[in-house]
């Protein structure tokens, strides 16, 4: 928060801030302190929030065309495609919209994972974060199933099929689940109905992550603590604000490019085949962002282990700020864990990859190996490379030189090293 | 602008992540590409191609295949086969609907108009399935984008049709196809040469019925597209503008303390 007290000019403005504060707040948003030297990694805080009001204001407009009923959903979709004025730009926005929060999503997570944002003092914001990543899954999930093609409708059985395989209660669960006793149109209004809600508690979400956030404030590519305000931050208008519309304006011709160019480029054809419960599809696989989940899950040999590593895979990350020891945020000062961290995001990708392949032969050993190295990741070599590691030394601040280099070498540095690897 | 080179790779790098999914289906035997019209920035329909299409689809495939997601008035309607209202209309009084009930309470037929979808082949999927040995027509609307290869993959079939190799049993009512999933099909080659007649004086061979009725599923598919090819050109042009103003805005805004951004 910033420390100055804020009064506003005009009387009446005086007279409303008094009883509700919003020209308190608009004012500590415009005057928060930011550190000057966030990097690009830094803007997909903005385009994530871009994304979901997106997603909410095409999918309340979706909301008025679409039919929830197992027996019309299909052809609904068709209607909006086809009839409703531009129905189907609404429709691409909103299934390629979701593809692009999660790649958006991705990103600030792994930049989380490189520049330490997930430590002390911030790891409410993450835990946040993780609550927010949790509950976009369950939304995309969902969403995916509206359409009621066959991808909708095998993937939907296939995921809540994983609940049966808790012991005792499990069958009864996934019962309660479906609203009968296999995915039908109970299944189809109650997902209708769940995906309508969830984005609106990820907006809460949101906001409690923007506030934990502004308490201790931004962390920076040097991950060390700074003071607020100083030489080292910003206000965060206009300077975070116009560099944020930068980045959106880069990010949304990709998004363009896909709506009007290659709008089904990351759906699967089967599913605009109606579904049809007496044909399964060759390959029942789930859209592109779970797939990392999906090839952990199919990794062990036993459903309910298989269920319990996926879930633990999310878990991890949610203790994450307790697993990894190291006191210093920025893996630019970790010449040792920069090397793992690299590993950690080829493993995810291989995941992913082997996510999208049948589950046999080779692939099956591989994604063995991917999971196995997951976990290590987290529970072996993060707690142990933080008290063995030799750091290199920090600056004093963002501006000040230190020890054998100023910041902005180091700042080159992680640049050049972000460049080797990709 | 060194992090954009970066996220432009990443980008790569998922995309074909991606596209390595479609791909996994199995090994299919590469499709038949053709320079569709469609494709690219600026892809149309080509008209008298779309039209011609819906004539193959009207006296080859409308026997088994529906397209139930599709108006008469879809014919006549910009971005489509552009037919006129008046062939539109004629178009649909061919078809019989039946409609009501009249203020007797009875159902009645009556010649379709331009607002009836199109007349189904038959009456539900179990009258399809027994009429056609056992194998569902599927119906043709969204037919283009629920197979992988697309477009590319109704040619190939359409064309794929061949002997079937040394030691291949195929049982009465299959027949072989180089390009279907598991190479067997339960549709006889559907298109033979002059099987129809084009009005347009263009020669009726397999390959340009084959090309001609698979441009027209593939407007029944995605009948906006090209209002969305145009809109995508002008959105990107737009933003283009945009980003570049916003990014001198940024560098002069910024210019004011002496971090580089």
């Amino acid at each position: 928060m910033s420390d100055h007290e804020y009064t506003p000019k005009s009387k009446v403005g005086k007279w409303f801030n008094d009883r509700l504060p919003l020209l308190t707040l608009a004012n500590h948003l415009t005057d928060y302190p930011t550190p000057k030297n966030l990097n690009y990694w830094w803007t997909f805080g903005g385009i994530l929030t871009f994304c979901l009001i997106t997603q909410i204001i095409t999918g309340i407009v979706l909301g008025m065309h679409y039919v929830a009923h197992a027996d019309l959903a299909f052809q609904s979709v068709e209607h909006i495609m086809r009839d409703v004025n531009y129905g189907w730009l609404i429709r691409y926005v909103h299934a390629n919209g979701a593809s692009m929060f999660f790649l958006a999503v991705y990103i600030h997570i792994f930049r989380s994972l490189y520049y330490g944002s997930y430590k002390s003092p911030r790891e409410v914001i993450w835990i946040i974060g993780m609550l927010i990543y949790f509950l976009m899954m369950a939304t995309a999930f969902m969403g995916y199933v509206l359409p009621w093609g066959q991808m909708s409708f095998w993937g939907a059985t296939v995921i809540t099929n994983l609940f049966s395989a808790i012991p005792l209660v499990g069958e009864s669960i996934t019962n309660w689940l479906w609203g009968g006793y296999s995915v039908d149109n109970p299944t189809l209004t109650r997902f209708f109905s769940l995906h309508y809600l969830f984005p609106f508690l990820i907006l809460g979400l949101v906001v409690l992550h923007i506030w934990a956030l502004h308490v201790p404030g931004n962390n920076n590519p040097i991950g060390i603590d700074i003071k607020k305000p100083s030489k080292d931050t910003v206000p965060f208008h206009p300077y975070i604000v116009i560099k944020d519309a930068f980045a959106l304006l880069i990010f949304l011709l990709i998004f363009a490019f896909f709506v009007f160019f290659s709008p089904n480029i990351l759906g699967h054809a089967d599913n605009y085949i109606e579904a049809n419960p007496l044909v399964t599809p060759a390959h029942i696989v789930p859209e592109w962002y779970l797939l990392p989940f999906y090839a952990i899950l199919r990794s062990v040999p036993d459903k309910l282990l298989g269920v319990i590593a996926m879930f633990a895979a999310i878990f991890v990350l949610v203790i994450l700020p307790w697993l990894d020891t190291s006191k210093v945020r920025s893996t630019v000062f970790r010449p040792i864990y920069k090397q793992f961290y690299w590993f950690l995001v080829a493993d995810v990708l291989i995941l992913g990859y082997v996510g999208a392949m049948p589950a046999e032969g080779l692939y099956l050993l591989i994604a063995r190996v991917a999971t196995a190295y997951y976990f290590a990741h987290f529970l072996i070599i993060l707690p142990f490379l933080g008290m063995k590691e030799k750091t290199t030394p920090l600056p004093l601040s963002i501006t000040e030189p230190v020890l054998g280099g100023s910041a902005d070498m180091a700042m080159a540095k992680n640049n050049s090293d972000f460049k080797e690897k990709l | 602008m060194k992090i954009f080179l970066k996220l432009t790779l990443l980008f790569f790098i998922i995309s074909s992540l991606i596209l390595s999914r479609a791909n996994a289906a199995g090994e299919q035997q590469e499709l038949l590409k053709v320079d569709w019209s469609f494709k690219s920035f600026f892809g149309k329909f080509d008209r008298a191609s779309l039209q011609r299409g819906y004539q193959v689809y009207t006296e080859v495939c409308a026997s088994c295949h529906s397209l139930k997601h599709l108006s008469y008035r879809n014919l006549a309607e910009k971005g489509g086969p552009e037919f006129t209202e008046l062939e539109a209309k004629a178009i649909a009084s061919n078809f019989e609907v039946t409609d009501g009930p009249n203020s007797d309470g009875e159902m009645f037929e009556r010649p379709a108009k331009l607002s009836d979808k199109f007349v189904m082949p038959y009456a539900n999927v179990q009258e399809a399935i027994a009429a056609n040995g056992g194998a569902y027509p599927p119906d043709m609307s969204v037919l283009v984008k629920a197979r992988g290869g697309g477009a590319n993959y109704i040619y190939s079939v359409l064309m794929g049709y061949d002997e079937p190799p040394s030691g291949m049993e195929l049982d009465d009512g299959v027949y072989y196809n180089k390009y279907m999933y598991g190479n067997k099909i339960k549709m006889a080659s559907p298109l033979d040469d002059d099987i129809v007649e084009y009005s347009d004086g263009t020669k009726a061979t397999v390959d340009q019925m084959a090309k001609d009725v698979t441009t027209f599923l593939q407007w029944t598919a995605e009948p906006h597209l090209e209002a969305r090819h145009k809109l995508g050109f002008r959105v990107i042009i737009y933003l283009s503008v945009l980003t570049i103003l916003v990014y001198f805005s940024m560098k002069k805004i910024w210019s004011r303390i002496e971090t580089k951004v």
